[in-house]
């Protein structure tokens, strides 16, 4: 078996805000098989975008040196900013309205991506570009190239992006809500483009969203993350139909396609200054114990290739709850 | 985007008649009668009713606005009352010497003040930000003649190695006239010497000149550098590898830019009434200081020419302004329509 993509290990990001020290990501965990498609999903604030941009490369300036180690294909580009795998490392962001810039046209914001990452004269490059609007069906791909990103609709643009995602021939695909922003039309055949692009040409794909429902039509692997630990992961389908860690369980019951009551999580997310002691949930926990760990809970394996971080994972969650 | 230009140019219409009317009625507000200037003390009645009868103006005042606008679009503006030649003639004469002096010190602003204000941004908060904002403060603080006597000490004087006043050396001469300009007339004749001798000539005044509006756009730059860089598309940049350096000088900047434009255009205004003292420190024979002696002489037909003129030049340059803006920025064009 081939090694995975990208592995990350540990990974702990804290920065220094004026309400303290903030503790972003705590011991974070999670592999992206070759291939593989893997979720990433929990709430605002949970430490998703932070995961991301430590993968790019591009945490915000003033944290501490992040602890864990994020191998791409075996190198560790957290610590060797030299081993960067910029350009092998697609990326789809979340607004396509804000992520391009309005004074250049589409074709040279592509270019300029492939500058340093991709072979091949200017004149290849650009055949490239349009061969790979293609893929991603934008109309008129060859005029596209000049145009400025105005002149084209949200789905468009986001189509755009994709295209540009992959335009350094990525390893990995990592996409960050890349529908929110879009109506559910349009969302649709993003997510289905996205799907035929990965399976395709063989990528791999590194999906964050907080939407169960997109989470489900795109992955195969997913990641919950609560107060930035892991709380839950394993096979997306097994987790979504029996989840185990109670946090999972009452998110997805908060899903409008899912409830048949309507729930809300009790409490907030802690701000990433005041993370709470010992798990993490506990103060919004519905079947917290008495004899719940003092330290964060552990991921332990469970069979079928998941994991959860909660010792009480096969309790109910009290009726009272659920009414 | 020809449509666009000639929209600007359309526009600039109307706020140049405006400024004919204006300019006018201005000149027969204020005190001081020309008639009585030109004839000087002991004038008698019957002399300064043949003054006036001479200049036209006895005639009704409506008429002599007639006049005025028949004159400005044929581009006679009578004769100085001062001189008693042609007012065009002399404009065309001095306008070339001070265009030159402003194109000059905008180009310096320009050429410095934007690398000045993009480094900043991108040392926010660090040694040569702080050091930019200083001269940035202190360029606009500074007055501009306190600055040019200075400058005339210390470079002509102790150090002698610029002249001190003037466009060219007596000894050297003027290049023959093609465009008025001294820096394209001479390189046109071949003339090097007298290129390199301009030059030196020139850049005192033109420093002086130029630094508080090097001021304003090392500030506009950095402000607007900075604002950019919070911006989406400037983080997806990042992730999606783009270089450093570029993305910071051609990414970032041409989005900033936009507002220096604006600013450019605006800045010209200052320019010209800030070449009015320092074109007298430095002896420069451009517009000011015809302006200057046509108000002290209540030289009403000069004044009414430099002007115009001067609003002229000024309508140009902002639809200048607005073109350039219109090929930075693409959507600029679209939304006027």
């Amino acid at each position: 078996m081939s090694p995975p993509v990208l592995q990350v290990e540990g990974l702990a990001v804290r920065m220094r805000t004026e309400g303290g020290v903030a503790e972003i990501l705590d011991d974070v965990s999670l592999t992206v098989p070759r291939g593989g498609t893997v979720g990433v999903v929990g709430e605002s604030g949970c430490g998703k975008s932070t995961l991301l941009r430590a993968i790019l490369g591009i945490l915000p300036k003033g944290g501490e040196t992040p602890r864990g180690a994020i191998l791409f294909e075996g190198r560790d580009i957290l610590s060797d900013r030299a081993a960067s795998a910029r350009g092998r490392i697609g990326f789809v962001p979340q607004d396509p309205y804000l992520s391009l810039n309005p004074v250049f046209r589409a074709g040279d914001q592509i270019l300029e991506i492939m500058r340093r990452h991709a072979p091949g004269s200017r004149a290849d490059r650009k055949r490239r570009i349009v061969e790979l609007f293609r893929a991603v069906q934008l109309p008129d791909p060859e005029a596209a190239l000049r145009k400025y990103p105005h002149q084209f609709s949200g789905g468009q643009r986001q189509r755009l992006l994709i295209a540009a995602a992959l335009a350094c021939d990525p390893a990995l695909l990592v996409a960050d809500e890349p529908t929110t922003a879009l109506d559910v039309t349009t969302q649709r055949e993003i997510l289905a483009l996205l799907r035929r692009l990965v399976a395709e040409r063989g990528l791999s794909l590194l999906f964050v969203t907080h939407d169960f429902g997109v989470l489900a039509s795109v992955c195969a692997e997913v990641t919950v993350l609560y107060a930035g630990r892991v709380a839950e992961r394993g096979p997306t389908r097994a987790v979504l139909d029996a989840p185990r860690h109670p946090y999972t369980r009452l998110l997805l019951a908060c899903h409008p396609d899912r409830a048949t009551d309507l729930l809300g999580i009790p409490g907030t997310v802690p701000a990433a200054t005041a993370q709470p002691g010992g798990c993490r949930f506990h103060p919004r926990c519905p079947i917290i114990h008495s004899g719940c760990p003092v330290e964060p809970p552990p991921l332990v394996a469970l069979p079928g290739g998941r994991a959860v971080a909660c010792p009480w994972h096969e309790d109910a969650i009290p009726e009272a709850l659920r009414a | 985007m020809a449509r666009y230009i000639l929209r600007r140019l359309l526009l600039a219409l109307p706020a140049l008649f405006g400024l004919v009317i204006l300019t006018f009625v201005l000149s027969r507000v204020v005190p001081g009668d020309p008639a009585a200037t030109l004839a000087g003390d002991a004038a008698t009645p019957a002399q300064l009713a043949e003054i006036r009868a001479q200049y036209g103006l006895d005639r009704p005042i409506l008429e002599q606005a007639l006049i005025h606008v028949r004159q400005v679009l044929t581009g006679d503006f009578g004769r100085s009352v001062f001189s008693g030649r042609p007012v065009t003639e002399e404009i065309a004469q001095r306008l070339p010497a001070t265009l030159e002096l402003t194109f000059a010190a905008l180009l310096l602003a320009t050429l410095l003040g934007v690398p000045l204000g993009l480094l900043a941004a991108v040392n926010h908060n660090g040694p040569i930000d702080h050091l930019v904002r200083l001269l940035s403060v202190g360029g606009l603080a500074i007055a501009s003649f306190w600055l040019a006597i200075m400058l005339q000490l210390v470079f002509s004087m102790d150090l002698d190695v610029l002249p001190l006043r003037g466009r060219v050396d007596v000894a050297t001469g003027l290049p023959p006239r093609v465009t008025g300009l001294v820096l394209v007339d001479s390189l046109v004749a071949g003339r090097f010497d007298i290129f390199a001798d301009a030059c030196r000539h020139l850049l005192l005044p033109a420093v002086t000149l130029s630094l508080p509006g090097l001021a304003t756009i090392a500030r506009f730059t950095r402000s607007g550098v900075l604002e950019t860089l919070q911006k989406d598309f400037v983080l997806y940049a990042r992730a999606a590898g783009y270089g450093r350096v570029r993305l910071a000088a051609i990414y970032v900047l041409r989005n900033a830019v936009t507002m220096v434009v604006t600013q450019i255009g605006l800045l010209f205004g200052a320019l010209i009434s800030g070449a009015v003292a320092v074109e007298a420190i430095f002896d420069w024979p451009g517009l000011g200081t015809y302006a200057v002696q046509a108000i002290l002489s209540s030289d009403y037909k000069a004044l009414l020419a430099v002007t115009l003129v001067v609003g002229v030049v000024y309508a140009v340059v902002n639809v200048t302004v607005d073109v350039a803006q219109a090929l930075i920025d693409p959507r600029v064009a679209e939304d006027a329509r």
